[in-house]
């Protein structure tokens, strides 16, 4: 099994061992194969053979176990799609095999006047809130959705934000004003139904308690509501409610060019920093065409770790925090700090450095950054000895998230848990490593596997994978590749600023990438990383333009909210709020 | 001066006394305040509030002056008399308290023969503070902070009173004074030893000072019991908390470490000396534990703690019995 996909496969996979499987088992003319630089067989197929075909993937020997992604494009405007099926609307279900290692697209074409495709919650429990969303951005219809509502808008919203004919801009509608019965009418909408949620109030001994936790709580981590059914203080039932923290990145997208929007992806996972740049510039580099140099791939991946660390320190300070412990999160912040000030000092910037280009990085590193990181790689590692000295070892920390909020691998997966959280249950799953990208392969570093996939082991192993990308930044400042920090290449943008200055072509070429923006080949990209929380993903669509005409940005965060009822019912509140504190997850990688 | 009489000398005395005792209790109370953040400051990394005059103690009036100024706002959905009555009872009860420690031989307001039942009863009392506070907020977290409070409370005050009988049998009386008096030769820290260790975890919960704090919890209930409460009557259920840590403190010193005892130095010097350590103490406690579960500290309470003082009753009385002169 090559474990490495060619990040610019474009060639046919009709020799694929699974599309060979499904031509054998359903027929070649169920499907239409579609060619792309997502790296993954994309076909098309009627929704009358969804379920079948999901079926038959999810219950075949080396089955795809996780339903990575699924969202839709508004392909109304969409110029460049000749040799495809005839659709207004499509809806893509993105399957990933962690036993093949391979991943899977399944696009079925809706026509306007029929928004119509059969849910598949009952295949992959996930499936549901990607549904609600669907229905929420493009007003697509899931038959047989147990509960198909407004997942991230607020529930008295018209229309639907993701078709091509809903305004991007604040301009283009009338000023907003919010009244007293305005307000009156949002705050009654936000009114938790129990019935509506299939819960009853009362059972024949207990009444139970709807306790509203959040959007505004301590430890909601940001703008996130969760509405808890109690006996007591046992958590009978729970449903999270998202959306506080929506800004419409995906809509954004298409409306800034492809350099533009690099700003945005970084307030993605906004603990993630430069790391969120990175699947978004591979994804428009596959476009492009860039060859990225060494010397940009390492700077990238030691930049990338660098926010690795800050945000597990985030992580692990709040994490303690949850857990009663006031003391830990000052002297994470203390070396968060210090991380800060080797990032800054190399990009500029603190939290949103948004330093990667498309081709490269926004600058070389400055003189003297290797002091500056080794001062860092220094410090860090007897830190780390304290914090699992004094808290992890701690006998109220153990027993406050030993086999809490446990699960296993084969949920972690159905739920679409990715990341340390999916690592936590055993799962050696590590796309650095499993697939890796940007020099990955280079490296000599181990993923850090848990065991009982529970409270205390998402926390520990956050520790370990802290020591193993200290592991790498060291390597990155002992064997830094000499040459250049951008691609040589007509659409690296801006182009190289020595050149720019020298040749009246590169001069231009600059002008109109940062005004215009650079104009790309139509066609579909994906690329995956392994981000601070998990899998992110970017989805680009080209329509050779200079925007893009759909990005998809596929967030960890937004399945593992999606799993907490399922770990925690049963559970005590003070289990909710380890459970909480040990997912690790931020409101804008959620709502985007 | 016909009427300044020996009695009303000593009336006035007494007065003065009492009032001086409460100003300082109150005064401590308040000064903890700085106090804690200062040194959950120097043990966090950082410098804690150092800006309002010199090392920051003028932190104290600025406090004040904002939490008078506040907005005295009352939930619409509350029951009033019970949220005005919660705070009130909440500091009232602890001040009160205050009245039975003998702080030096001749300092002290009360000299009461049920001294430290006394200290129960007001204890008893000031459950009800977090109860009504709880209930009458009409919120959500604030009830199940003072289902909280009123289940812990309970279970730790069932072996709070034992463990403190087996001084109370040692001094052969319920008299502050008279307790520590018995301390001359050997402090009870060291016969008493698990009294000692079981009064303090119950002091530590009969305050809801972390971990025990249980009923405010911020991170799972939002505050708990006074979620709904602002400006100076939050400010009371505060300063409550203050001066139950002092209270606290000053009890342990008195019923364990032999109170005013002490060689060269002055016994008020003592006794601040031995109260502001466990003052310090309950700060390092908080900067320094996770809070557990809420049931763990419930069963730590029923299988651990009572066990241990009911034995070291047992083992008290027994020897007592084999050692005392057989005058019976």
């Amino acid at each position: 099994m090559s474990a490495v996909q060619s990040p610019y496969a474009n060639h046919s996979h009709a020799d694929d061992p699974v599309v060979q499987a499904l031509f054998a088992r359903f027929g070649n003319h169920v499907f239409v194969e579609q060619s792309t630089y997502t790296g993954m067989p994309v076909l098309w197929l009627d929704r009358e053979h969804l379920l079948e075909v999901l079926g038959f993937l999810r219950d075949m020997p080396e089955p795809f176990e996780m339903l990575f992604d699924l969202n839709a494009i508004d392909e109304r405007l969409r110029s460049h799609r000749a040799d495809l099926p005839p659709a207004d609307f499509t809806v893509f279900y993105q399957l990933m095999s962690v036993s093949r290692n391979r991943d899977l697209m399944l696009k079925v074409a809706l026509s306007e006047r029929d928004l119509e495709v059969p849910s598949v919650a009952g295949l992959y429990p996930n499936a549901n809130w990607y549904e609600r969303e669907v229905w929420d951005m493009f007003g697509i219809d899931f038959r047989g959705h147990p509960h198909l509502t407004r997942l991230l808008m607020p529930p008295t919203w018209h229309g639907h934000p993701l078709r091509k004919d809903y305004p991007a801009r604040a301009t283009e509608f009338d000023p907003y004003t919010l009244t007293v019965e305005g307000q009156d009418t949002e705050q009654e909408a936000l009114r938790f139904d129990p019935e509506s949620w299939g819960m009853k109030r009362k059972d024949e001994n207990t009444d139970y308690m709807f306790l509203n936790l959040g959007p505004n709580h301590p430890s909601a981590h940001g703008a996130f509501r969760i509405v808890l059914q109690l006996d007591g203080e046992v958590v009978v039932d729970c449903v999270p409610d998202i959306g506080y923290h929506h800004r419409g990145a995906e809509k954004m997208a298409e409306r800034q060019s492809w350099h533009s929007y690099i700003p945005y992806t970084d307030r993605i996972d906004y603990t993630g920093g430069v790391m969120n740049n990175l699947p978004y510039v591979m994804a428009v580099e596959k476009l492009a065409g860039i060859q990225v140099t060494d010397r940009a791939k390492t700077i990238r991946v030691m930049m990338a770790e660098m926010f690795r660390i800050n945000s597990h320190l985030l992580f692990l300070g709040t994490y303690l925090q949850d857990l009663g412990a006031m003391t830990p999160v000052f002297f994470t912040f203390t070396d968060r700090q210090k991380a800060y000030e080797v990032i800054e000092g190399i990009t500029g910037f603190r939290m949103h450095p948004a330093w990667y280009r498309i081709g490269g990085t926004a600058h070389d590193l400055p003189n003297g950054w290797d002091k500056l990181v080794q001062g860092f790689l220094d410090w860090m590692p007897k830190r780390l000895v304290e914090y699992e000295r004094a808290m992890m070892e701690n006998a109220v920390i153990r027993e406050r998230t030993k086999q809490v909020a446990a699960f296993t691998t084969r949920e972690a997966l159905e739920w679409g848990v990715t990341g340390p959280n999916l690592r936590a249950t055993g799962c050696d799953f590590d796309l650095r490593k499993k697939r890796p990208y940007s020099g990955y392969e280079n490296f000599d570093f181990e993923v850090p596997l848990g065991a009982n996939g529970d409270a205390f082991d998402r926390g520990q192993l956050r520790i370990d994978e802290m020591r193993q990308s200290l592991r790498i930044i060291q390597q990155c400042v002992d064997h830094m590749p000499a040459g250049d920090y951008k691609a040589d290449h007509p659409l690296t943008t801006p182009p190289p600023r020595e050149k720019m200055l020298q040749h009246i072509e590169t001069l231009i070429t600059h002008f109109l990438q940062v005004s215009w923006g650079p104009v790309l080949k139509p066609n579909e990209s994906l690329s995956m990383i392994e981000a601070t929380k998990g899998i992110n993903s970017y989805y680009l669509t080209s329509d050779g333009n200079t925007m893009s005409y759909r990005t998809r940005i596929r967030t960890p965060s937004f399945p593992h909210l999606q799993q907490i009822p399922a770990a925690v019912r049963g559970a005590l509140v003070p289990d909710l709020i380890a459970h909480l504190g040990s997912i690790d997850f931020v409101m804008a990688d959620v709502d985007r | 001066m016909s009427w300044w009489t020996p009695q009303v000398e000593a009336i006035a005395f007494a007065l003065f006394q009492a009032l001086v005792i409460l100003i300082a209790a109150v005064g401590a109370g308040a000064l903890l305040t700085m106090v804690e953040r200062r040194l959950l400051g120097l043990w966090q990394d950082r410098h804690g509030p150092n800006r309002v005059g010199p090392f920051g103690v003028l932190q104290i009036l600025a406090d004040m002056l904002k939490i008078l100024f506040k907005e005295d706002w009352i939930p619409p959905f509350a029951d009033r008399t019970f949220f005005v009555l919660a705070p009130a009872i909440a500091m009232a009860s602890l001040l009160l308290s205050f009245m039975i420690i003998p702080i030096t031989p001749s300092w002290g307001v009360a000299d009461l023969h049920i001294g430290l039942l006394f200290f129960f009863a007001m204890a008893g009392i000031n459950v009800y503070a977090v109860l009504f506070g709880g209930w009458s907020s009409g919120n959500k977290y604030a009830l199940l902070g003072a289902m909280r409070a009123s289940a812990q409370t309970l279970s730790y005050e069932v072996f709070m009173g034992l463990s403190l009988m087996g001084v109370v049998a040692m001094a052969g009386s319920f008299n502050m004074r008279e307790i520590v008096a018995a301390q001359e030769t050997i402090w009870f820290i060291v016969p008493q030893f698990f009294g000692f260790c079981t009064f303090l975890v119950a002091g530590i919960a009969v305050t809801h000072r972390h971990p025990f704090d249980q009923p405010e919890a911020e991170q799972e209930l939002a505050d708990g019991y006074h979620v709904e409460y602002s400006g100076m009557k939050w400010g009371m259920f505060f300063i409550g908390e203050y001066v139950g840590i002092v209270l606290v403190s000053a009890l342990i010193v008195t019923l364990f470490l032999g109170g005013w005892h002490g060689p060269w130095l002055p016994p008020i010097v003592w006794f601040l000396l031995k109260t502001a350590i466990f003052v310090g103490f309950f700060v390092l406690l908080r900067a320094a534990l996770p809070r557990p579960r809420y049931d763990a500290v419930m069963s730590f309470g029923w299988k651990i703690c009572l066990p241990l003082t009911l034995i070291n009753l047992l083992v008290t009385g027994a020897l007592i019995l084999i050692f005392s002169p057989a005058g019976g």
